[in-house]
């Protein structure tokens, strides 16, 4: 191997590890604030990857539908939940927050999509289809069980995943679909070939950790999601509800998931059911940084994509076993540094 | 006459265990009242089913309104707040942000003029605003648990056990502080182990044993009560 080769194999791990690390920060802030261990964050990725193709194309995508069918759901839980105080406001609310947007998305999207806007829409779009899914999905799936444990968390988690999947097959179809990239171009700075579209990924995921930090630093509502994450009882105390921080958590969840899914449908080809690979890799990252922290998981991530480079070409066949092996020494040495404490605070 | 608070036949189970069995008690505007007993007698829990952080059955209004169905973060929103036992706060950030979030109901442009109030009733908090709730000492962590609460500007503050783990001296101070409370207009229900200290600032007093309340009144016909100097203020020394 020489030099060029070195570094072009790590320009494309720091391209790769940059998408990695978007879904390690969506997996600790979701973790951090309802101890779920999001798998359907690659849903997201996928969901939202496969409704820009679609648009891209002209075509209404199948998020449509699903975004509908997540909607009904929720209306559905929140009426059940409401049933004691069966006001005419209280299901105006439940309306109001459920089907109404749900619908009104729907509608712009089946009248815009044939008109081929261009790709500022087309993802401003996907944006508003997949964006909703996050608190419709934990209104759902998770909402009903917030005392529960993080075993049965994750048990609901891999459950939500497995049924956004057998959606995304319905709604989506089997067929792979890559997107334009959103910049076509190449520089080449001394012997490196660097493609505007791999410096976009690195910026753009620069960019949102920057928003991200001044967002849990600076705002109310982001300060109130890290008073839930340390202390859950503390937080309804002040009046910060557990569900309302669920919601928020689930919808930032989705729409770090649909920055992944502009920077990587150029990059890779992207099934209904890709979400899970991609969320592993993220997985394994946030793991690396013990769940709990943003840097190291950032960190993590870049690593692992260096590592899978590296490992694609000295070892291609192997690709995903190295990247998978290299978390247990990880785990091992964690396990033997950190004190043991307990996941169940209460 | 109206209550600000009325609990009526409060119950509250865990599991096949009653802890509370039935409690009623009534806070007056602009009053404060105590509910003294001992150890395991349910004051905790009692406080926790009229916060809502319990399932509970029997009655809570609060400014006459029936809080059946309102959750804990809607009750703060209306005017009731509650520093907890174990004070529940957000260890590793900073004094300041804990203050912030108390007024989290109440919406940003409130914050300012609300920390200059807690900080003109604690100021020390002041001095330590930039640093971690997770440092303080134990008389800090219930000035800041009652500031944090004061800054959701309640018109009912329930207090659990305030002195617990305080020395003397920061007791005093911590009682002195709710007396000041309810001089501007607070109302105030105070659960101590502390007998001797809650009778001396508190109007009502309720004694509780076992889940039930068992005896109740002025606080100062309570003091004078022979049965309760023996049991909970040492009598007879």
């Amino acid at each position: 191997m020489d030099g060029t080769i070195a570094l072009f194999l790590i320009q494309d791990g720091i391209t790769n590890g940059a998408i990695y690390a978007l879904l390690a920060v969506a997996l600790v802030l979701v973790f951090a604030v309802t101890r779920v261990i999001l798998i359907p964050q690659g849903d997201f990725v996928t969901f939202g990857g496969l409704s820009l193709a679609a648009l891209e194309m002209g075509r209404v995508p199948g998020s449509v539908a699903m975004l509908l069918a997540l909607a009904a759901g929720a209306m559905v839980m929140d009426l059940v939940a409401a049933r004691h105080d069966f006001r005419a406001k209280r299901i105006g609310a439940i309306l109001l927050r459920t089907l109404v947007p749900a619908g009104l998305i729907s509608g712009a999207v089946v009248l815009l999509a044939p008109l081929q806007l261009g790709p500022a829409v087309s993802i401003l779009l996907t944006a508003c289809l997949v964006i909703p899914m996050g608190p419709y999905l934990y209104r759902i799936a998770f909402q009903p069980l917030a005392r529960a444990s993080v075993l049965v968390l994750l048990i609901a988690s891999v459950g939500a995943h497995l049924a956004m999947t057998g959606l995304g097959l319905v709604f989506f179809g089997a067929e792979g679909y890559r997107t334009a990239p959103l910049i076509d171009a190449n520089f080449q700075i001394g012997p490196l070939f660097v493609s505007a579209q791999s410096l976009l990924v690195i910026g753009a995921t620069v960019v949102l950790l920057v928003l991200l930090s001044v967002f849990f630093g600076r705002t109310l509502i982001g300060k109130a999601l890290r008073a839930s994450a340390i202390n859950q009882r503390g937080a309804r105390i002040v009046g910060i509800s557990t569900e309302l921080s669920g919601r928020v958590a689930f919808a930032m969840a989705a729409a770090i998931g649909i920055v992944s899914a502009i920077l990587i449908a150029p990059l890779t080809t992207l099934y209904y059911d890709s979400g899970f690979l991609i969320g592993l890799k993220g997985f394994v990252a946030a793991i690396i940084g013990g769940l709990s922290a943003y840097v190291p998981a950032v960190g993590a991530a870049f690593a692992l994509g260096i590592v899978e480079s590296f490992s694609s070409f000295w070892a291609s066949a192997f690709k995903e076993v190295i990247v998978f092996m290299s978390i247990l020494p990880i785990l091992l040495w964690r396990s033997i540094w950190s004190p043991p404490h307990d996941d169940e605070e209460e | 006459m109206s209550a600000l608070l009325e609990v009526a036949d409060l119950r509250v189970a865990y599991g096949q265990v009653e802890a509370v069995q039935g409690v009623s008690l009534s806070v007056e505007p602009g009053t404060i009242a105590t509910v003294i007993g001992a150890n395991g007698a349910g004051k905790t829990t009692l406080l926790a089913a009229i916060m809502g952080l319990l399932p509970a059955k029997g009655g809570v209004h609060f400014e006459g309104e029936d809080l059946a169905y309102v959750p804990a973060e809607e009750r703060v929103a209306r005017g009731i707040s509650l520093v907890p036992e174990q004070r529940d706060l957000f260890a590793t950030m900073s004094v300041q942000e804990n203050l912030e979030l108390g007024a989290f109901r109440r919406g940003r442009a409130e914050i300012p003029q609300r920390l200059e109030e807690v900080y003109a009733l604690f100021p020390r908090l002041k001095e330590r605003r930039r640093q971690h709730a997770g440092t303080l000492s134990g008389g800090e962590r219930q000035m800041l648990a009652m500031g944090r609460a004061l800054m959701a500007r309640p018109r009912l503050l329930m207090l659990d056990e305030p002195s617990l783990g305080l020395a003397p001296l920061i007791v005093r101070d911590i009682l002195k502080t709710v007396s000041q409370l309810r001089d501007t207009g607070v109302s105030i229900l105070l659960v101590e182990q502390n007998a001797r200290a809650a009778l001396a600032v508190a109007d009502t007093a309720y004694v509780m044993e076992l889940g039930a309340i068992t005896l109740s009144g002025p606080a100062s016909t309570i003091a004078a009560d022979p049965k309760v100097s023996e049991i909970y203020l040492g009598g007879g020394h």
